[in-house]
């Protein structure tokens, strides 16, 4: 097919990478390296998740792809245009009929199912990074559990902002082990990690790491008892559906400034108005 | 200042380090070699000798940081066990270090996370410990600040804003804030004014009879180590050639070369 082995991606470094979500699975939160590949994309485009869409892509598979919570923008287009052309499986914005969707900034708001599976597309994998340069150190800290240093950057937050001011890619600590990076969601969509159905991974292209969250794993977001964890809320609700649950994105209506607040998930939004494509 | 105000080590507890034949040697009498001593409960040992007579790298080997290349170290736990310092996993002496014992080192900035707050600095062991009461950790925070006379109107403010001193006395916050059982201090006023020195040692000398502490202590001023220290080890050349009680050693020393250097230090 046009040259290229079903989803791009050659047999054996499909199978290395399947190996590594084996043991991502089988340790929750555990960053394994695997060797990557370039594909046909700059790195900021996602090509680690994009790597292990194409390890676990099979025929029968009903791809969507969101980029923040849209399915519409041009990464998102891009890459399920790719996965179209050189795997040839179905593809879909629903979330409910995707067995497999891959994310770069959100978690649909639509409940995920068993079965189905989310591939988050990660820039930074290593959430000690911001205090430790160095990977042989953060690796023998995730090893001893030394992660004191998560606590002082929330305290930090506190002290300086008077609340916990870090809102995306907020630290979780998956089945009470290992800390993680949930990649650059907003920390509104770290209850949906907590004993989520689906199967979650995790793909770091630059820094050649995945991990995994199984289904119905603890995911705890990190916070002080006097502070505790708290989502983002608004004051509005979406000025298209009127969900007043879901994450809403601001944005500008027309030269003179005026804006509206709609909900980031366009799935979500068109479903609740019985507009689906 | 009276010396006689320090309190007596405890003989009757297990001793809390028990070192054996220690070797550490990076060439020909450089590092250290066959030291033996015992550290009690309470104690303070001070470990004297000229410069690159290995204090430090002994220092190194008793804090779990460096492997000697012969003999060993055991150290009597909180939990009442004995364990063999190096025969323990990595793992199990980082816990230590973290847990159990404190590491004062001569340059602030080497003990000290530069990049955040005071109070951020004083309680990272606590939360490392699992303390999450944001409240109760500041509260720690200028608690210690107030001990180690610093203002603790200053708990937001970075240690680059502090001065050297300020900062060491920071780094002694941090480090004493979880009530360490075993301290070990590399030269602590080393690399500061004189004036500022007699003060920190001062306060250090207060804090370490308030809180009990066991204490290794290296340094090169014998000053330091008389003001501090129960008893002494006098290294030279990777070897230790005199050790007894403070006063002893420095009013009657008895080796050749700790005579020079008592002579050439304390005489007017
Ligand atoms: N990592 C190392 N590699 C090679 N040689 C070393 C190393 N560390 C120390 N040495 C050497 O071992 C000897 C003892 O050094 P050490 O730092 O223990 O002395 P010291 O008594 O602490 O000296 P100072 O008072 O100057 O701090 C010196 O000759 C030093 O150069
Ligand atoms: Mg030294
Ligand atoms: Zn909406």
């Amino acid at each position: 097919m046009n040259g290229y082995n079903f989803a791009y991606l050659d047999e054996q470094t499909k199978r290395m990478i399947r190996r590594a979500l084996l043991k991502a699975v089988a340790i929750p939160g555990y960053q394994v390296p695997f060797g990557g590949r370039e594909m046909p994309m700059p790195y900021g485009w996602g090509t680690g998740g994009m790597q292990l869409t194409a390890s676990i892509l099979g025929s029968d598979d009903v791809l969507k792809v969101i980029d923040q919570g849209a399915d519409d923008t041009t990464n998102a287009v891009s890459i399920r245009a790719f996965f179209q052309r050189v795997a040839g499986v179905e593809t879909t914005t629903a979330t409910t009929s995707a067995s497999v969707i891959q994310t770069r900034h959100r978690i649909p708001e639509a409940a995920l199912s068993h079965g189905q599976i989310l591939v988050f597309q990660v820039p930074i994998p290593e959430p000690l990074r911001f205090i430790e340069p160095s990977e042989q150190e953060t690796r023998l800290m995730h090893a001893l559990e030394e992660y004191g240093v998560m606590h002082v950057k929330l305290y930090e937050d506190i002290a300086r902002y008077g609340h916990i001011a870090t809102t995306y890619a907020y630290p979780v600590k998956v089945d009470d082990r290992y800390v993680m990076d949930p990649s650059p969601i907003p920390k509104f969509d770290n209850p949906k990690l907590h004993m989520n159905e689906a199967l979650m991974l995790f793909g770091a292209g630059r820094e050649k790491r995945l991990y995994a969250i199984p289904p119905y794993t603890r995911v705890e977001s990190l916070d002080f008892e006097d502070h505790p964890f708290e989502i983002q809320a608004w004051d509005e609700c979406c000025a298209l559906c009127g969900s007043e649950t879901s994450y809403l994105d601001e944005v500008i209506t027309d030269d003179a400034g005026n804006r509206m607040f709609v909900c980031s998930d366009t799935d979500y939004c068109m479903t609740r108005r019985g507009e689906v494509a | 200042m009276n010396r006689s105000v320090l309190p007596r080590p405890d003989l009757e507890r297990p001793a809390l380090l028990d070192v054996h034949n220690v070797s550490r040697l990076y060439g020909p009498d450089k590092g250290c070699q066959e030291i033996n001593f015992r550290l009690h409960a309470g104690e303070v040992l001070g470990i004297v000798g000229e410069s690159g007579s290995g204090k430090s790298t002994l220092l190194r080997v008793l804090a779990g940081l460096e492997a000697p290349d012969a003999g060993h170290v055991a150290y009597h736990s909180a939990n009442d066990d004995t364990l063999d310092l190096y025969a323990i996993s990595e793992a199990r002496r980082r816990a230590l270090l973290r847990l159990e014992w404190g590491l004062i080192h001569q340059n602030p900035r080497d003990g000290l996370r530069m990049g955040v707050s005071a109070g951020a600095n004083i309680g990272e062991r606590l939360m490392a410990l699992g303390q999450r009461h944001y409240g109760q950790l500041r509260a720690a925070g200028q608690d210690w600040m107030g001990q180690v006379e610093l203002d603790p109107g200053r708990i937001d403010d970075a240690p680059r804003t502090f001065s050297g001193g300020m900062q060491q006395r920071l780094q002694i916050a941090r480090t004493l804030v979880t009530r360490p059982r075993l301290v070990f201090m590399d030269e602590p006023t080393g690399g500061l004014d004189v004036s500022v020195q007699a003060r920190l040692l001062d306060m250090i000398r207060t804090l370490v009879r308030q809180l009990g502490l066991s204490v290794v202590l290296v340094t090169h001023d014998l000053a330091v180590a008389r003001l501090l220290s129960h008893r002494l080890l006098v290294m030279r050349r990777s070897r230790v050639v005199e050790a007894g009680l403070t006063d002893q050693i420095l009013d009657d020393p008895q080796h050749a070369y700790t005579q020079l250097l008592v002579s050439s230090v304390l005489t007017p």
